[in-house]
């Protein structure tokens, strides 16, 4: 039965990036945007550029996992496409996991071609080890988000506006363009209860020289909102077939 | 080719959405090899009864067993047996029509090398093979309906379920597909199909079950409940049955 469901996973995750993420609106999302939201930001306040990759990879993150999240869950759930999977030999979570596997990997390599771009062009020294411990969980943290958001609402239209929330929420409050450390300390509280501060953060520590180990903690926290995000979802989704 | 064995059977299934009873504790059996009808008119609780029977919805009370194996418990090993075809042709309209196959291969494990062959196979014997690169967007209503019985049928499953497979197709249409379906049943697959089309429920089912407003009426062969209530067509004997005009099976569904 699990060897059912991984397959599952496996073929829905694959079918939804051949069919929705590797297009031009998923790829817009997920990467033009956070380009050129970070290109505009940095010449209205030219500085040193190096200090605004970190914000552009945890952005890239957030808005590609997040891309088609609306499209492949409830666009399929209104034409009925996402009941037609439920009839084959695989449960509601693996249907679940799928979808925010398929935004985990096209997140993945929209990451990759933004951090390696902007490595390689700044000639920038990271640590690797960091990169993954954070970048990873992250990926799973906002395609679980998305996930969360979308099975909360009925209609596409209503789940692209609601994850615009906190979307836009975290690239103000997580340190995406102004440090968290130079916020008014009320923000500052709210900005640890969101889980982009941690991924910035991370970032941000992946490329000084001196290793920090609190690396090792944020990724726990990832994993933590990770779960938080993950289990109402597939509850969720799970009520919409009693 | 229909045998004694049992391989559905219901017992006080029931569903209540809220306030609205839409299955009242049905009961009936289906034999292996048999093509089983569920007639009634909208709203009588067909799509309800298939969603149970397919893992898609819970009962409220009740319970079905499948090849033996209760719903309740033993879904997923059940899914793997039966095909469905629901109440509507959902399907990717992106995907072509080799493409959609295939992703069904996928899902139910049939094994890589005979995926392609067996959707071969499968759009060859619904007429779909000289379109089977274009996208099911493209397809006719008939068409979508047709591979969506094909998609159904992918794993070989023991039993087919079929929610209404020729409503709202033109005549022509289908026919050719009810002629499609009386060939699965030459094969020997069990058939459960529901439908409001009298003629339909004449023409392909072995034994059907009248339903109306969750209930069911009576359960016969439609020569035998032609001949119970000494009537020449079963759309006399559905008006002496039910009490119902006719018309009410004829309503086509608002969505
Ligand atoms: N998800 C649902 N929520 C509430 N009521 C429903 C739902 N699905 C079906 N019903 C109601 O249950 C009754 C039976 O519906 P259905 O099983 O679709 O009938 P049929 O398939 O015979 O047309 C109808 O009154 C319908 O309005
Ligand atoms: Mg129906």
């Amino acid at each position: 039965m699990w060897r059912d469901n991984l397959r599952g996973i496996f073929y829905i995750a694959l079918k939804d990036m051949k069919t929705y993420y590797f297009k031009a609106p998923a790829i817009s999302w997920g990467i033009v945007f956070p380009i050129t939201w970070i290109l505009a930001f940095y010449l209205r306040n030219p500085g040193d550029f190096k200090e605004l990759v970190p914000g552009l990879i945890a952005m890239t993150i957030l808005f590609s996992t997040t891309a088609a999240e609306a499209v492949v869950i409830n666009f399929e759930l209104r034409v009925g496409t996402l009941e037609r999977l439920l009839l084959a030999p695989i449960s509601i979570p693996a249907v679940l996991l799928g979808k925010v596997l398929g935004g985990t990997i096209f997140g993945f390599a929209m990451t990759t071609i933004v951090t390696s771009g902007s490595t390689i062009v700044l000639g920038l020294r990271p640590n690797f080890l960091y990169l993954i411990l954070i970048i990873l969980p992250s990926l799973f943290v906002f395609a679980s988000l998305g996930a969360l958001l979308c099975v909360t609402v009925k209609e596409v239209f209503d789940a692209q506006t609601l994850l615009n929330l906190p979307r836009f929420l975290m690239i103000f409050l997580s340190g995406v363009i102004y440090p968290v450390s130079k916020m008014p300390s009320v923000l500052q509280y709210f900005a640890y209860i969101l889980p982009l501060t941690y991924t910035v953060d991370g970032l941000r520590k992946s490329f000084l020289t001196s290793p920090d180990r609190i690396v090792f903690l944020y990724t726990l926290i990832l994993i933590f909102f990770l779960f938080l995000f993950i289990f109402p979802a597939i509850k969720l989704l799970s009520k919409k077939f009693e | 080719m229909k045998s004694d064995t049992i391989v559905i059977k219901v017992e006080n299934l029931t569903k209540r959405y809220g306030d609205i009873l839409a299955v009242d504790h049905i009961s009936f059996e289906v034999k292996e090899g048999e093509v089983f009808g569920f007639l009634g008119p909208n709203g009588a609780g067909k799509t309800s009864t298939i969603r149970m029977l397919t893992g898609l919805s819970k009962s409220t009370e009740g319970d079905a067993s499948i090849l033996g194996m209760s719903v309740k418990t033993k879904i997923a090993e059940i899914k793997k047996r039966i095909g469905v075809v629901p109440d509507i042709s959902n399907l990717y309209d992106e995907l072509s029509a080799m493409d959609n196959l295939i992703f069904m291969a996928q899902l139910y494990g049939v094994p890589r090398g005979e995926r392609r062959k067996r959707a071969e196979e499968l759009l060859k014997i619904f007429r779909l093979y000289e379109r089977k690169d274009s996208p099911f967007r493209t397809f006719s209503r008939g068409m979508k309906r047709a591979l969506t019985i094909a998609a159904a049928l992918i794993h070989n499953p023991e039993i087919l379920f079929l929610d209404e497979p020729t409503s709202g197709l033109d005549v022509v249409a289908a026919k050719s597909l009810r002629n499609l379906i009386s060939n699965l049943r030459q094969q020997g697959i069990t058939i459960f199909l529901t439908t409001h089309y009298l003629e339909e429920a004449d023409l392909l089912c072995d034994r059907v079950a009248i339903l109306v407003k969750g209930k069911i009426l009576t359960i016969d062969t439609p020569l035998n409940l032609k001949t119970k209530t000494d009537k020449k067509t079963l759309e006399d004997a559905f008006i002496e049955i039910t009490g119902l005009e006719p018309e009410v099976l004829a309503i086509e569904k608002g969505k």
